[in-house]
């Protein structure tokens, strides 16, 4: 549950929007927030926050605040 | 003879392949293209805003507008709806083409797109050469525009098919927007030569881009400097990409290092990266580094394209001829501009230029007679690929009340005002605005606007302490 808070705020800091329009469903591309930009700057950010290196894979697989959290237990973050 | 008339010579060739892996001949795109063009009005000459994705019914749009002699005007489909009501009354376009899902009149629809009248048709003439508006700054949505002829366009098209060798077996996948002259340039000169384009909005970093890249078989794609940092990010060197062939790069300066690291990965794969400069103003390409001496060169913007021609004039206008002497670019070729537009009445204007393109740009050339670009003359900056016009930031803020200027460098857009504890409107406004995102944005509040003895703004120290 944490976890699920920590990276709603990262989401919310990287794109810039408000932390109760990050829900599961959010998509990239599905608000001009969340652009390729904004995605690389979210990553980064992911990155630094959990102390992890994503994959290719998961960056360009990490096309919802869902995938995120499933991507993120891979690398052995608890949601 | 029509605009691009050998696409009719290739009507069997597959022109493009959509997003949902449907296939168009050359055939079929030149008779929906004709189909379009027929459904603008021919009393008279037309302009035609045409709202732009990477699709087939962009493409058609665009072909046809040219095709029937009309005048096209590519903008990105999703622009601010602020700047689009703006370029509409600035410009008062015949028609709008673009995604059904806007709404009004419908006089003409073709797959998802649709054609209605323009809320208020200038009076204005066109100049008859006149084929083309592009913005400067790409997705900006600034309102000044470039006028281009279908001859610039041509001649651009055939220059780039030549330097790249381009042939039919080419399937370029669209990395970069069609209202970008960069992605334009893409589209003109593959087609010039009967090749595959592979139509796609996806990203780069998205699975979508990945999947059709291998399913359809890509042989190249585009990429301004932030591409390729993208790029870098995702471990490219990493993938297994059989159908690549070539790389190229464009709209803006490269970091050397990264410039060098795709150099040598090209070089050690047998692929071609091609190192390329241009602008807007000369269609798109004036120059391109060849690929067996992009390591060398890396640092370099390289040779004119074919029938183009650069040389370096000083502050006085005399040619410099000596090796690493700083001056300013100077262009000439058939693909330099008309002139620019600001507003519909500019449309009548003819050729201002004669083939002839002051940069903007400071560059040095060495014994080899390579191009370096070392500086810029002009108060832009590049965020992402566009180009961004300092001047006109600030006198957008000074219209919405802010007193306030503007700085930085590449991809970092810097605001300095003297209006207390507006700092966050400040920035808000310009994201939204120009749709930059917020890291590519700095704004600070200084306690006076610098200026020199004689009143000159001093940029400078003012943004020093921004850039780090």
């Amino acid at each position: 549950m944490e976890n699920t808070e920590k990276l709603r705020q990262v989401f919310a800091e990287s794109l810039e929007i408000d932390k109760n329009k990050v829900v599961d469903s959010l998509e990239y591309n599905s608000i001009p927030e969340w652009d390729s930009v904004a995605h690389m700057s979210l990553v980064a950010a992911i990155d630094s926050a959990f102390d992890i290196m994503l994959d290719t894979d998961d960056v360009i697989d990490m096309s919802s605040f869902g995938e995120a959290k499933k991507i993120l237990a891979k690398y052995d973050v608890e949601f | 003879m029509s605009f691009f008339a050998e696409l009719e010579h290739f009507s069997a060739n597959t022109a493009a392949i959509d997003a949902h892996g449907t296939p168009y001949r050359y055939g079929e795109l030149v008779d929906a293209a004709d189909t379009f063009g027929r459904a603008l009005q021919t009393d008279r000459k037309s302009l035609v805003f045409i709202l732009c994705r990477n699709n087939i019914e962009t493409l058609a749009g665009y072909l046809g507008t040219l095709r029937a002699g009309h005048t096209g005007v590519l903008l990105a489909a999703n622009t601010d709806r602020g700047l689009m009501a703006n370029l509409l009354e600035l410009y008062r376009p015949d028609f709008i083409w673009g995604p059904s899902d806007r709404g009004g009149d419908a006089r003409f629809t073709w797959k998802g797109y649709a054609l209605s009248a323009g809320p208020s048709p200038r009076e204005e003439a066109i100049h008859p050469e006149l084929a083309l508006l592009l913005s400067t700054s790409g997705s900006t949505g600034s309102p000044k525009m470039v006028r281009l002829t279908a001859a610039n366009l041509e001649a651009n098209a055939q220059s780039i098919a030549e330097y790249l060798a381009l042939d039919e077996t080419e399937r370029p996948i669209t990395s970069l927007p069609m209202n970008y002259s960069y992605g334009l340039s893409v589209v003109n000169s593959h087609l010039k030569v009967g090749a595959t384009l592979l139509l796609t909005d996806a990203s780069i970093i998205t699975r979508p881009f990945w999947t059709a890249f291998n399913d359809l078989k890509a042989t190249s794609f585009a990429g301004v400097p932030y591409t390729y940092e993208m790029l870098r990010r995702i471990k490219f060197f990493t993938m297994d990409l059989p159908g690549l062939r070539t790389m190229t790069q464009a709209g803006g300066k490269l970091t050397p290092e990264f410039a060098r690291e795709f150099a040598e990965y090209a070089a050690a794969n047998q692929l071609r990266f091609f190192i390329m400069y241009g602008q807007t103003e000369a269609t798109a390409r004036i120059s391109y580094v060849p690929p067996e001496q992009a390591v060398e060169k890396h640092r370099s913007i390289g040779v004119a394209i074919p029938r183009g021609e650069l040389r370096l004039i000083d502050g006085d206008g005399n040619p410099i001829t000596q090796p690493g002497v700083d001056g300013e670019l100077v262009y000439t070729g058939p693909n330099v501009m008309l002139g620019y537009a600001q507003s519909s009445a500019d449309l009548v204007k003819g050729n201002e230029l004669n083939g002839e393109l002051h940069t903007g740009d400071i560059a040095r050339f060495d014994d080899d007679g390579f191009y370096y670009v070392t500086g810029r003359k002009k108060r832009f900056i590049k965020i992402f690929g566009n180009r961004v016009n300092l001047d006109e930031i600030e006198h957008y803020l000074k219209g919405r009340g802010y007193v306030s200027v503007c700085g930085g460098r590449d991809d970092l857009l810097c605001v300095a005002t003297t209006e207390p504890g507006k700092v966050d409107e400040i920035k808000k406004l310009v994201t939204a605005t120009y749709g930059f995102h917020h890291t590519a944005v700095r704004v600070a509040e200084v306690a006076e606007i610098l200026k020199s003895a004689s009143g000159k703004i001093q940029y400078e120290r003012i943004f020093e302490g921004m850039l780090d």
